[in-house]
C-alpha cells in the first residue's frame, strides 16, 4: 500500500499496476496468432476481425478489473457467486432458449447470456472456498462435498446439453479438489466413481453426443454426417506438413471444407497454413502461460488462492488439450474453444477475467509471507 | 503451537508444491502426446493427407460432348444443337427438395408440368445427379436466379445444349430423337464398355438414326479438373482436356421429296420408302402422321405423351419399317416371274377368266364382277386379274411361292439402319406350324394358298420390304441393302466416309423372265391400272397398283366402299421403279384405308418421279385429292 500518491506518472504507473507483464506478453502473443487465423478463416465475413478486436478490448478490460480484486474478496464472494450460478443454471433449465437444440442461453434484458460460462471460475473458487475453510483437517467427507458441490452445475450444464462447457467445468473443480490434496487412494477411487458415474451419463446423453463418441472410434463410418468434422480437420492439419501451407493458402479453409473454421475448429485453420512449426509455436506459448500459472499457484499466499490459481492454471491447459485434441482426431467433437485464438467474446472475456485473478494472486503474494 | 501450526503450513505447502509439479510434468506429458499426434499428422501421414485435400479441392468434371450434327443429301440441317440456360438440382444435396423447389417458384416460374418431368425423373434415377427444374432460361431468369444462388445449396444454372429439330414433325421417323439416358440405357453402356465416354451426358438418342447412329453422333467426353468449395460449386478451372465433338451424320434422304411426299400424304396414314435401285440409298422414307421430336428433346412431358401414345393413329409407330400389310395385287410382279422362272406359266399361256376361281367347296371371286375374258401372263399384270394368280398359285403350291419369295427379302428384315425393323410375315407351312399352338390351327390348308397369290391371306410385309423388293426387279436381280446414311464425316481427322453400298445378293434369275415382268409393269401405267395416273409423264415408268383388304369379306358378300366405316376400307398400295430402261429410283407407297391402289397411293408415286427425275413439284399440291373415280377401278 505504498502508492498512495497521486501524480502523471503515478496514473500510467497506477493502471498498470497489478498487471503481470509475462501473463499478459503471453495471452496478447496467442490472441494475435488468433487474430491472424482468424483473418484468414474469415476471408468472406471481414467484420469477424474488428469484432474479434472489440471482444479482446472488452475482456482486456475485465482482466483489469480481475486483477484489482485481492484474494481476500474473491473468497468472500466464492459463495454467493456460486450460488447465483446454480440459480441461473436452474433458471436456463426452466426458462432458457434454445439455439441449436440446446437450453444454453437466458434473456437478461436485451441480451442473452450464457450461465454456464460463469460457472467455469465460480466453481473453482467454492471449492477453493470450501476446502480453504477447512483447510486445518481436510478429511474424506470433506471431499464428499467439495465432489456434491462439482456435481451439482455439471450435471445441469451436461443436461442442457453442452458436454464441451461441462467436461471444461468439471476439469476446473476436479483440479482443485486434487490441489486441496485428496489422498491418492481416494483419487483413485474417484476415478473409479467417475467411471461408473459415466454409464448413466451415455444415458443422458443426447443422440448427437453419442453418435460424436462413436465416429471418433471411426470417423469413416459417417462422412457426410458425424464424421464430416474430424475428416476435414484430420485432412486440414495432415495437409499442413512441417512448415503449413502459408497464410491465406489454406485450402481446407478457404474451399469452406472446415467447419466451425472460425471458432472451435480456428486450429485446423492455423494447423493448416502453419504447420507443425506453427503447432510447435503454440504448444509452447501454452506451456509457459500454463508453467507460469502453476508457478504463481505454487507461490500464493493463501491455501484459497493456491487452489485456484492452480485449478485456473490448469483449466487453460484443459481448453488447449481438448480442443487440439478434437481437432487432429483423438478426442470426440465437444464444443471447447482454442484458448486466446477462437472467435467469441464469452468465452475470451472468461479467459482473461482467469488471467487477472492469477494476476492479483501473484500480486498479494508477499501479503501473508511466511 | 504456532510452530506446530507453522510446520503443518510448510508440510502442506510441500505437498501442494509436490501436486503442482505433477501437474506441471502431467502437462508436459499430454502436449508430448499432442506433439507425437500433429508429428504423425503432418510428416507421417503427410502425403496420404496432401492427397486427400488435393481430392477434396478438385473435382474431375466430365465435359460432354457436342452431338453431331443431321443433314439431308444437299446439307440442309436436320437436327442441330442450341445453347441454353437449365436450373438444375442436385437431389443429394437438397434436405427437402419439395421446399427448395416451392422457393425457386418463386423466382423463377416452374409449371406443373416442370414439376412433373422433374418427379418422374427422380424416380428414374436412383444415383445422384443433376436434374433439371428448368429449362430454357431467359436471361432476366438467369440474373435473378444467380443474385439468389446463395439462398439454394444444391440449386444451380448450367449452360446445356438442346437437341433441336428444326423442321419439326419432317422425317421424324427417320431422325427419330434423344432423350435422357434411362436406367436401362446406362445398362447398356455399361455392356457396351463406353459408360465413360457418357460420363457428363445426360441424352442419348432413343429412336431412329438418333439412336442407331448414337456412337457416331456422341463424339469424345473431354474432362475439367474443377476446384471446388465444400458445396460442389466449381469455383476455376485449373486443366482441361477438351471434348470432341460428334461426327455429323449426311443422310441419303433429299428433304424436299420427303417433305413433297408428307405433304402429299396430307392427313392420312401411311407409308412410303423410296430406293435407288443401285445402291440401295434411301431417297425419301415417309411414315405418317409423325410426330414432332422436339417434344422430347428435354423429356416429353405427360399430356403430349398421353396424347402421341393414345391417338388411334399411332404417330408414333414407324410405319414404314414396323407396319405390316399384306401387298395386295402388287405381289403379282412377283408371282409372274415365278411361274416363268419355275416352268409353270409361259408369256403364251392363257387362261379364260369367268370372275372367279373354284376350289373345293370355295368360289374365289375376282374383283371384276365377270372376270377379264381371255387373260395371258402381259395382261393378267396389266388389268391386274385375280383369277389368274388364284390359278397359279394353286399350281405353283405355297411351299414354291414362299421359296421364291424369300429372295426378294419378303418376311425378312431389309436391314436398314433403323432400330425397331418388323419380320412380317411370309407364309409357308413351317412358318403356321412354328405360329401356331394347335394342331387344327397348325396344318397349313391348300385352299389358304389361293388368296395367298394375290398377296392377300397370311402375306404381312413392311413397306420398306416391298420397297427393296421392287428396287431388286428394277435392278435385274441385283439386291442392295437399303441405307439412310450417305456419308459420315469424322469430326476429329476430318475425314469423310463414305457408306459403301452392300449387295445382299444377286438373284440367279434369267434375264428375259425379268425383262417380261418389267415389260408388263410399264404396261401397267401406259394401258393398264397405273395408265390414267401416269398419263403425260415424260419419262418411261413401270408400275403396280394393289388393294389390300384390311376385312375378310363372306363367301358372297360384296365389298362396298359407301358402308364399311373408314378405319375397315382397303389400304391403297403401288409400287413403281422408272425410268423402265434405266431405273433410278425405285418406291412402294402405301395409304392406310386409301381405297384401290390407283385412287391415292399412285398419284402419290407419279409426284414422287416427276419430282426426282424431272425436278418437277405437282401443280396443285394443295388441292385436297381428287376424288373422281379411276377409270380402271374394277381392275385394282
Amino acid at each position: 500500500m505504498e502508492l498512495t500518491r497521486v501524480s502523471l506518472r503515478g496514473i500510467a504507473a497506477r493502471l498498470g499496476d497489478g498487471v503481470d507483464g509475462t501473463l499478459l506478453t503471453l495471452a496478447l502473443l496467442l490472441a494475435a496468432l488468433g487474430l491472424l487465423t482468424l483473418f484468414s478463416a474469415s476471408y468472406d465475413q471481414p467484420g469477424r476481425v474488428t469484432g474479434q478486436l472489440a471482444n479482446l478490448a472488452v475482456a482486456l478490460g475485465a482482466m483489469w478489473v480481475a486483477a484489482r480484486i485481492p484474494p481476500q474478496a474473491l473468497l468472500r464472494f466464492a459463495p454467493p457467486v456460486y450460488v447465483f450460478g446454480v440459480l441461473l443454471l436452474l433458471g436456463v433449465a426452466l426458462f432458457g432458449d434454445v439455439v441449436n437444440g440446446a437450453r444454453r442461453w437466458l434473456h437478461i434484458g436485451v441480451t442473452r447470456f450464457q450461465p454456464s460460462e460463469m460457472m467455469k471460475l465460480a466453481l473453482p473458487l467454492m471449492l477453493a472456498w470450501y476446502f480453504h475453510r477447512n483447510e486445518a483437517g481436510l478429511r474424506t467427507r470433506d471431499f464428499a462435498v467439495g465432489v456434491l458441490l462439482l456435481a451439482l452445475p455439471v450435471v445441469l450444464i451436461a443436461r442442457q446439453p453442452d458436454l464441451g462447457t461441462a467436461v471444461l467445468v468439471a476439469a476446473a473443480g476436479f483440479y482443485v479438489i486434487f490441489f486441496a490434496g485428496v489422498g491418492w487412494k481416494l483419487l483413485v477411487g474417484l476415478g473409479v466413481l467417475g467411471l461408473i458415474g459415466l454409464a448413466p451419463l451415455w444415458g443422458l446423453l443426447h443422440d448427437y453426443q453419442r453418435k460424436r463418441i462413436l465416429t471418433l472410434l471411426d470417423p469413416t463410418q459417417d462422412p457426410l454426417g458425424a464424421g464430416y468434422h474430424i475428416i476435414q480437420s484430420t485432412i486440414a492439419v495432415g495437409s499442413g506438413g512441417i512448415t503449413g501451407k502459408g497464410w491465406l493458402h489454406g485450402t481446407q479453409t478457404h474451399l469452406e471444407f472446415i467447419p466451425e473454421r472460425h471458432t472451435d475448429f480456428i486450429f485446423a485453420v492455423f494447423s493448416e497454413e502453419f504447420g507443425l512449426l506453427g503447432n510447435c509455436l503454440l504448444l509452447v506459448l501454452y506451456a509457459l502461460l500454463i508453467g507460469r500459472g502453476l508457478m504463481i499457484a505454487a507461490n500464493a499466499a493463501s491455501f484459497f488462492s493456491r487452489l485456484l490459481a492452480g485449478s485456473i492454471a490448469l483449466m487453460f491447459f484443459t481448453y488447449v488439450f481438448v480442443n487440439m485434441g478434437m481437432v487432429s482426431g483423438i478426442l470426440p467433437v465437444v464444443g471447447v474453444p482454442l484458448p486466446f485464438v477462437s472467435y467469441g467474446g464469452t468465452a475470451l472475456a472468461t479467459l482473461f477475467v482467469g488471467l487477472g485473478i492469477l494476476m492479483s494472486i501473484h500480486r498479494h503474494r508477499k501479503l501473508v509471507q511466511t | 503451537m504456532r510452530l506446530a501450526q507453522l510446520r503443518d503450513h510448510e508440510r502442506e505447502l510441500y505437498y501442494f508444491q509436490l501436486r503442482i509439479g505433477f501437474a506441471g510434468a502431467a502437462v508436459l506429458v499430454a502436449f508430448a502426446l499432442l506433439f507425437a499426434r500433429f508429428f504423425y499428422l503432418q510428416v507421417v501421414q503427410h502425403g496420404a493427407y496432401v492427397s486427400k485435400a488435393e481430392d477434396n479441392r478438385i473435382s474431375v468434371v466430365p465435359v460432354a460432348p457436342n452431338r453431331g450434327l443431321i443433314l439431308d443429301r444437299n446439307g440442309v440441317v436436320l437436327a442441330r444443337n442450341y445453347s441454353a440456360y437449365t436450373l438444375e438440382v442436385f437431389p443429394a444435396k437438397v434436405r427437402n427438395l419439395e421446399r427448395t423447389v416451392a422457393e425457386v417458384a418463386q423466382l423463377i416460374e416452374v409449371q406443373p408440368k416442370d414439376r412433373s418431368r422433374l418427379r418422374k425423373l427422380l424416380a428414374e434415377t436412383r444415383n445422384a445427379e443433376s436434374l433439371p427444374i428448368r429449362t430454357r432460361l431467359s436471361d432476366e431468369e438467369v440474373a435473378r436466379f444467380a443474385a439468389n444462388r446463395y439462398r439454394f445449396p444444391g440449386v444451380d444454372i448450367k449452360a446445356r445444349l438442346f437437341r433441336q429439330y428444326p423442321l419439326g414433325e419432317s422425317a421424324s421417323h427417320v431422325l427419330g430423337h434423344i432423350g435422357r439416358i434411362s436406367t436401362r440405357d446406362r445398362e447398356k453402356l455399361e455392356e457396351l464398355g463406353v459408360e465413360a465416354n457418357y460420363r457428363g451426358t445426360d441424352f442419348i438418342g432413343k429412336a431412329g438414326i438418333e439412336a442407331s447412329y448414337q456412337h457416331e453422333l456422341h463424339g469424345m467426353a473431354g474432362v475439367e479438373q474443377v476446384e471446388i468449395d465444400a458445396g460442389g460449386r466449381g469455383l476455376r478451372t485449373l486443366a482441361r482436356t477438351p471434348a470432341q465433338p460428334g461426327n455429323n451424320i449426311t443422310l441419303t434422304l433429299d428433304i424436299r421429296l420427303q417433305q413433297l411426299v408428307e405433304r402429299l400424304f396430307g392427313e392420312r396414314r401411311g407409308a412410303l420408302v423410296a430406293l435407288e435401285p443401285r445402291s440401295g440409298a434411301v431417297l425419301a422414307f415417309v411414315s405418317r402422321p409423325g410426330f414432332d421430336p422436339n417434344l422430347f428433346v428435354d423429356g416429353i412431358d405427360p399430356a403430349n405423351w398421353e396424347a402421341l401414345n393414345n391417338s388411334p393413329d399411332r404417330p408414333l409407330n414407324n410405319r414404314a419399317i414396323a407396319g405390316l400389310y399384306p401387298p395386295g395385287s402388287t405381289f403379282k410382279p412377283y408371282m409372274a416371274l415365278a411361274a416363268l422362272e419355275l416352268g409353270k406359266r409361259t408369256p403364251r399361256s392363257v387362261i379364260h377368266d369367268p370372275g372367279y376361281f373354284v376350289f373345293g367347296e370355295r368360289r374365289f371371286r375376282d374383283s371384276k364382277p365377270g372376270g377379264h375374258g381371255t387373260v395371258d401372263l402381259y395382261k393378267s399384270i396389266v388389268v391386274s386379274s385375280d383369277t389368274f394368280y388364284y390359278q397359279l398359285a394353286n399350281d405353283l403350291g405355297i411351299n414354291a411361292i414362299a421359296g421364291f419369295m424369300q429372295h426378294f427379302g419378303f418376311g425378312a428384315r431389309t436391314g436398314i439402319d433403323l432400330e425397331g425393323e418388323a419380320t412380317g410375315v411370309l407364309p409357308s407351312p413351317e412358318w403356321k406350324m412354328a405360329r401356331f399352338r394347335r394342331p387344327e390351327q397348325q396344318k397349313w390348308y391348300a385352299g389358304e394358298t389361293i388368296s395367298i397369290g394375290i398377296g392377300q391371306g397370311y402375306n404381312a410385309y413392311t413397306p420398306a420390304q416391298m420397297a427393296l423388293a421392287v428396287a431388286t426387279l428394277a435392278n435385274l436381280g441385283a439386291m442392295y441393302r437399303p441405307h439412310l446414311v450417305s456419308h459420315i464425316d469424322d469430326q476429329r481427322s476430318g475425314a469423310r466416309r463414305a457408306i459403301e453400298p452392300v449387295l445382299v445378293r444377286q438373284l440367279p434369275l434369267r434375264t428375259e423372265n425379268l425383262e417380261f415382268v418389267r415389260r408388263a409393269m410399264a404396261g401397267v401405267n401406259r394401258e393398264g391400272t397405273g395408265a390414267r395416273v401416269f398419263a403425260g409423264a415424260q419419262y418411261t415408268s413401270a408400275g403396280k397398283t394393289g388393294t389390300a383388304q384390311v376385312i375378310g369379306l363372306k363367301q358372297n358378300e360384296k365389298y362396298d366402299e359407301r358402308r364399311v366405316s373408314e378405319r375397315l376400307r382397303d389400304h391403297s398400295l403401288f409400287i413403281a421403279f422408272a425410268p423402265v430402261e434405266n431405273p433410278r429410283i425405285a418406291l412402294a407407297v402405301l395409304v392406310e384405308n386409301g381405297g384401290f391402289g390407283a385412287r391415292t397411293a399412285a398419284p402419290i408415286a407419279r409426284a414422287v418421279l416427276d419430282y426426282y427425275l424431272l425436278g418437277r413439284l405437282p401443280a396443285a399440291l394443295d388441292k385436297p385429292p381428287s376424288s373422281e373415280e379411276p377409270e380402271n377401278e374394277e381392275g385394282d
